[in-house]
């Protein structure tokens, strides 16, 4: 087996600074976006196309003080990864060193991806309201940096070090041994998690933790979407060749999905109140 | 300066300077590869924003800043940058920039744009002429001080050491007194 | 910073007060994590709200604005109490034990010192001295027991800083004051290491000055300064706000830290004798002994041939200053209508001066304006202030545009000293011009025009030397020229030459008082015979401490931690931590390695304070307006009587009378202002709301409040407020957050507010500025404005 690459997101270190966010936008060219303050420091308020990654802001506060924590939010890259599984023209991938690739190019717009994906990462991108057909986006891991040699532009950027890259093995270690050495010297520390190391395969992105997953909206068994995921397939996989040889009828059902990530939109830009994306 | 070729994968964060890959290690020949979006940063920088100093590279294509990132050998940041300096590329073509000489006429409601040629010599023009009216030589109880009142300088942190040197020794020279900056804020 | 960046990793804590570094300095942060990872240091936050830099902190103390000096002052009580002070370096390298002269008092019920003169609001400070022997050197008592020696003295002071008289003032609970006190205090162990990482917080405040005289007491106590790991550690502002200061561009100083003559300086000598301080005090350097010879390079380097010591090297030609110059006097000044005419370079007045209202309306005032800059700013468009009829402002704005950071090369000063160099990457767009070509354009202008028709005293125009040819400057040349550079053959005290004439000085010690050789800034010695040093990008770190010697170069004479033979032991002359020394004495080749040394002579022959004339560190420190030990008083606007002292305010500050500089009550404004920033946008925000991807991180000026707050007026977070001061008003987001908590003092409860001051009405994101709030009043000493305490109110828009 090759050997594979990941990142560990510490969120004991983590100072919510966002420099991953804007170097993300830096090295794919994503714009940015007309945003409002919500009463909150987070923007903007959840991923698009324009924004593969960004942080939330997450406030608690009970008898022991207060917490402010922040998560970054991205594609997790998942071993299993139900979105390349189910997407049919091979668009997305999992590549051999651990990460799950995009070809825009090879998109054709169907959207299961967003609808599998156990993490609701994947954004599609209307590209013709009109016509009804969009494109996928998502975090690829920077997959042109790495696959030249150099590490994802987000953990290179990391002002605290909390974002490590290197040898998956090396960063499940990592991981392991920061959970151990926090739980001893913390006194909150009996929660302390590292998050992916075994899910879904292994994710590519790991968390260090400081609270359950379900603080933080992870699913602690995201499992059974690659499960339905693989169904899919397999249902789909016999009627394949049929289903892509009846172009009218793929391109029904693309439709109908795309209508609806229009439709969500829509939905998105009137409550924002000023726009969800930069037309 | 630039960096050369040999230094281009280690100064890019390159996975040659993790240092628990194992030697050897030829990503680009493990499933597919994809091309580089953007030319890499090869002239060294120190951020504009806040006082860390940290060092950034430059990538330029055709004239044209199209990438800047961390210096990977900086030793203060090693790399990193925060939000702002990450954000450096989107300063110098930026549309919202004035890259024209731009002049405002008293009671006007509009700017007006203007050459070099024409901007320096009315400058110097009001320079000399507020200096020369507010200008005092002597106290009243005789006392040589060579100084005006009349006209003020502000700036500049965020010019270079060398410009700044030479706006203060053209001050002084000038007998400004009100020279301050940023720096008693 | 006395130390620098990386040092920060060397640390066993951090007590980080006064400033946000997650937010503001996020790379900082990687060396809080170092220090962590290496030292397994605590980290521990103080500020009036729960910060990006608390979240990640060990301890989170809350502060109310403005209560640093009553918070430290218990400290340093506490630290002498319980003798965690280090002994030897007190006793040693400070003025601890040095004998206070008989006349000096402090009156605690008061917090008053003697000799105060109440119509002139100022102190006659002749007391504020040591006892002297006959030869003049100061009396000591190192066993820090007699009854007149500072030690005993800082004693008495800080006696009625109690943990509770302390929390009622700054609305920390006892127990988590304690839990500071004992966690930082620590420190003070020989072999450990505390730091101070402040910035804004500390000195904007009309006691500023005190705010961290009281962080240096501290950390001289504790035996923190020189040490890696340790120092006070100012984290400043814009990447050359370090570099502009050094140059002197202030209204009271000249390159390199000299001061401006003053009326009283009617010649070169008089000048001299002013400011050169001497001392009798055996062991003492007094570094600033050689004033002589960096005021006559100065003058060689401005006034060239011309400047002879016939003519004292033409001192006269250079202004002389006749009151206070400093950037509120200047603003009242141009409000006032005496200033015609401004150039402001790279600078955003219209949003980061105080009282934004009176400063705008000042800016409107003048006959003419030049703005250069990369952006169309607040000032250059004041004209146009949204609300104000342009054709009733007569003022004359010419808008020359700047080449961008990557569009012009010269060296910039982080905050830990380091020059370093930046190269250009592109030609500058469109019809930009560097500073230094807009500069050389005026000034040849400027020449031409005084050749042709004179004025008044045009030989300090005629005579400066200006040969940068005709267009852009050469970086290098000037900085040779800020350098220093011999002008005749130099030869050292052997005889043995040392620098041809025409050729760069090694550095400052080879400046001379007799004309020969010209320097534009004795601490700046970047060129050297050797070269460009700020270009050096050497990655190697023989020391281990991360002085990274090689990189760049550092002021002074590239010494990265500076007093550093304050961490070597008085009694054993090895180094307090061996695991993290910054010097080490070689017997062997008698020299010391690591840093550059503070004077390389043997441990034990000479003081660590090289830059006093008494040669240690000041816990009693003179030379301030208000008092030789901070003093608590409340801000000029504050909800609160001042619960140590009678006194109120600081008595020293100076106060304006405009019709526009108006004070708020607390019955109208009953709740606490504060500003700051955030840590995607800059300043006054000229560098940030016009970038896209900033702009949508924070889009929009906020106030952040507490929830208390929030209900008692109603407020929802997100919706829009408005805040109000005696001088102005501004509209915001509410951030309804707990991190921000209503202080309790003394069973009274009282709420604070934070606002941003990054916005104004151009750029992408537009709004208000927090500053149209902020008081028009500065620090006693400084002048530093008063924006982070003041008095508002807060109501649903």
């Amino acid at each position: 087996m090759r050997d594979k690459v990941a990142t560990l997101i510490d969120l004991t270190k983590c100072v919510g600074c966002r420099a991953c966010q804007v170097a993300c936008k830096e090295w794919n060219g994503l714009e940015g976006q007309t945003t409002s303050n919500r009463g909150t420091y987070e923007n903007p308020p959840s991923l698009s196309p324009e924004t593969w990654t960004k942080i939330d802001f997450i406030e608690s506060s009970g008898e022991e003080g207060v917490d402010w924590t922040f998560l970054k939010q991205q594609c997790l890259h998942c071993t299993d990864a139900a979105c390349a599984e189910v997407c049919p023209t091979k668009a997305l991938r999992t590549h051999p060193l651990g990460f799950v690739s995009l070809e825009e190019d090879r998109c054709n717009g169907c959207g299961y991806c967003a609808e599998f994906c156990p993490f609701g990462i994947p954004q599609m991108k209307i590209t013709s309201l009109l016509a009804g057909t969009a494109v996928a986006s998502k975090c690829t891991f920077c997959q042109d940096r790495l696959t030249s040699g150099m590490e994802p532009i987000c953990s290179k950027s990391c002002p605290a070090g909390a974002i490590s890259f290197g040898l998956r093995n090396d960063m499940v270690l990592k991981g392991e041994e920061r959970v151990a050495a926090l739980k001893e010297s913390r006194d909150d520390g009996a929660k302390i998690n590292l998050y992916g190391a075994n899910l879904l395969g292994g994710l590519g992105m790991m968390y260090v933790l400081p609270d359950e997953p379900g603080a933080f909206g992870l699913p602690s068994d995201p499992s059974g979407s690659y499960s339905l995921a693989a169904a899919w397939q397999g249902l789909l996989q016999p009627l394949g060749g049929i289903l892509i040889g009846v172009g009218a009828v793929t391109a029904g059902i693309n439709w109908i999905i795309a209508r609806r990530m229009a439709n969500q939109a829509v939905a998105a830009r009137a409550e924002a109140g000023k726009g969800a994306d930069r037309d | 300066m630039e960096v050369t070729r040999r230094q281009f994968l280690k100064r890019t964060g390159g996975l040659a300077a993790v240092a628990a890959l194992p030697a050897g290690v030829a990503l680009a020949d493990e499933g597919k590869g994809y091309r580089l979006q953007r030319p890499l940063g090869t002239i060294p920088t120190t951020c504009t924003y806040c006082s860390v100093g940290c060092g950034a590279l430059v990538g330029t294509e055709g004239g044209k800043v199209v990438s800047i990132e961390g210096d990977p050998d900086h030793p203060i940041n090693q790399g990193a940058l925060c939000s702002k300096g990450m954000a450096m590329a989107q300063i110098p073509h930026n549309p919202e920039r004035v890259t024209e000489v731009l002049y405002r006429a008293p009671g006007s409601s509009e700017w007006e744009e203007k050459t070099w040629d024409w901007a320096i010599p009315e400058i110097a023009r009001r320079i000399k002429d507020s200096r020369d009216a507010t200008f005092t030589d002597r106290t009243p109880d005789g006392k040589v001080v060579n100084r005006t009142e009349g006209v003020a300088f502000l700036g500049g942190s965020s010019n270079t050491n060398e410009e700044c040197y030479l706006w203060v020794k053209a001050a002084r020279a000038l007998g400004l007194t009100y020279i301050e900056h940023q720096a008693r804020l | 910073m006395t130390n620098h960046w990386i040092d920060i990793g060397n640390a066993d804590v951090i007590m980080i007060i006064g400033s946000n570094p997650a937010e503001n300095h996020p790379i900082s942060w990687r060396w809080v994590e170092k220090a962590r990872e290496k030292n397994g240091a605590k980290v521990i936050s103080v500020d009036p709200r729960y910060t990006r830099t608390s979240a990640q902190s060990d301890i989170f103390v809350p502060l109310r604005s403005g209560t640093d000096i009553a918070f430290i002052g218990g400290m340093i009580k506490h630290i002498i109490e319980n003798e965690c002070y280090n002994r030897d370096y007190v006793a040693e390298y400070t003025n601890g034990s040095f004998l206070v002269d008989k006349g000096y008092e402090f009156d605690p019920e008061t917090g008053l010192f003697s000799g105060y003169n109440e119509a002139e609001r100022a102190y006659d400070t002749k007391n504020w001295a040591y006892q002297t022997d006959a030869e003049g050197v100061p009396t000591r008592d190192t066993s820090l027991t007699h009854p007149d020696c500072v030690f005993q003295k800082l004693r008495a002071h800080y006696a009625d800083y109690t943990p509770e008289a302390v929390s009622e003032v700054t609305g920390t609970p006892v127990e988590r004051l304690l839990e500071v006190y004992e966690t930082y205090s620590a420190s003070g162990e020989p072999g450990k290491s505390g730091t101070i990482m402040y910035a804004m917080g500390a000195t904007q405040h009309t006691y500023g000055t005190q705010n961290v005289r009281s962080y240096a007491v501290l950390q001289l106590l504790l035996g923190n300064i020189g040490l890696a790991g340790g120092g006070v550690n100012a984290l400043r502002g814009l990447h050359n706000v370090q570099g502009s200061t050094d140059m002197c561009l202030l209204f009271h100083i000249l390159p390199g830290y000299l001061a401006t003559p003053v009326e009283a300086d009617q010649s070169l000598q008089e000048y001299l004798d002013r400011v050169t301080p001497t001392t009798n005090m055996p062991g003492s350097v007094n570094w600033w002994q050689h004033t002589p010879k960096y005021m006559v390079s100065l003058l060689k380097a401005w006034y060239g041939e011309a400047a002879t010591a016939e003519n004292e090297f033409g001192f006269n030609w250079l202004p002389k200053n006749g009151e206070n110059y400093s950037y509120i006097a200047l603003f009242e000044a141009m409000y006032a209508g005496d200033i015609k005419g401004l150039i402001s370079f790279g600078t955003n007045p219209a949003v980061s001066g105080p009282n934004s209202n009176m400063e705008r309306a000042a800016l409107r005032k003048l006959d003419w304006m030049v703005a250069i800059d990369l952006w169309p700013t607040e000032t250059a468009n004041v004209w146009r202030e949204p609300g104000v009829d342009s054709t009733a402002v007569d003022t004359e704005v010419f808008l020359l545009p700047a080449a961008s950071f990557v569009e012009r090369e010269g060296s910039v000063t982080n905050s830990g000293r380091w020059i370093q160099w930046r190269y250009k990457a592109i030609e500058p767009v469109g019809d930009s011009k560097p500073d230094t070509w807009i500069a050389n354009m005026i000034w040849l202008e400027l020449r031409r025009l005084y050749e042709q028709e004179g004025g008044p005293n045009k030989e300090a125009i005629l005579n400066l030397t200006w040969d940068y040819g005709d267009g852009e400057p050469d970086a290098e040349q000037v900085a040779r020229e800020i350098s220093g550079t011999a002008l005749a053959d130099l030869y050292d005290k052997e005889k043995k030459l040392v620098a041809r004439a025409g050729e760069q000085v090694k550095n400052f010690t080879e400046l001379k008082d007799d004309g020969s050789t010209a320097c534009g800034n004795w601490l700046y010695n970047y060129y050297t015979r050797e070269g460009n040093l700020a270009k050096r990008r050497d990655t190697d770190d023989p020391s281990g401490i991360g002085l990274y010697s090689n990189w760049s170069w550092c002021w002074p004479i590239n010494r990265r931690i500076i007093y550093n033979r304050a961490s070597i032991r008085p009694d054993t002359g090895r180094p307090w931590d061996p695991e993290d020394a910054v010097i080490v004495w070689d017997p062997e080749t008698e020299k010391w390695v690591g840093d550059v040394p503070d004077g390389g002579t043997p441990p034990g022959t000479i003081l660590p304070f090289i830059m006093k004339p008494e040669g240690v560190g000041r816990l009693f420190g003179m030379g301030h307006v208000d008092g030789p030990f901070p003093v608590h008083y409340e801000p000029w606007e504050s909800p609160v009587e001042n619960k140590l002292h009678s006194t109120q305010n600081n008595p020293c500050f100076k106060i304006w009378n405009s019709e526009m500089d108006l004070k708020g009550e607390k019955e109208e404004f009953p709740v606490i202002g504060t500003t700051y920033r955030v840590s995607e946008m800059m300043q006054t925000g000229a560098m940030t709301r016009f970038l896209p991807w900033l702009v949508e991180l924070q889009p929009e000026l906020f106030v952040e409040m507490g929830q208390e707050l929030a209900e008692e007026r109603g407020i929802v977070s997100g919706e829009h407020v408005k805040v109000r001061s005696a001088r102005g008003e501004v509209k915001a987001v509410a951030v309804v957050t707990p991190r921000f908590k209503p202080f309790s003092l003394n069973g009274t409860s009282v709420h604070e507010v934070g606002i941003l001051w990054h916005y104004g009405y151009q750029g992408l994101a537009t709004g208000d500025s927090g500053n149209l709030l902020t008081p028009h009043v500065g620090d006693a000493n400084t002048m530093i404005p008063e924006y982070k305490a003041f008095l508002c109110d807060v109501q649903k828009a």
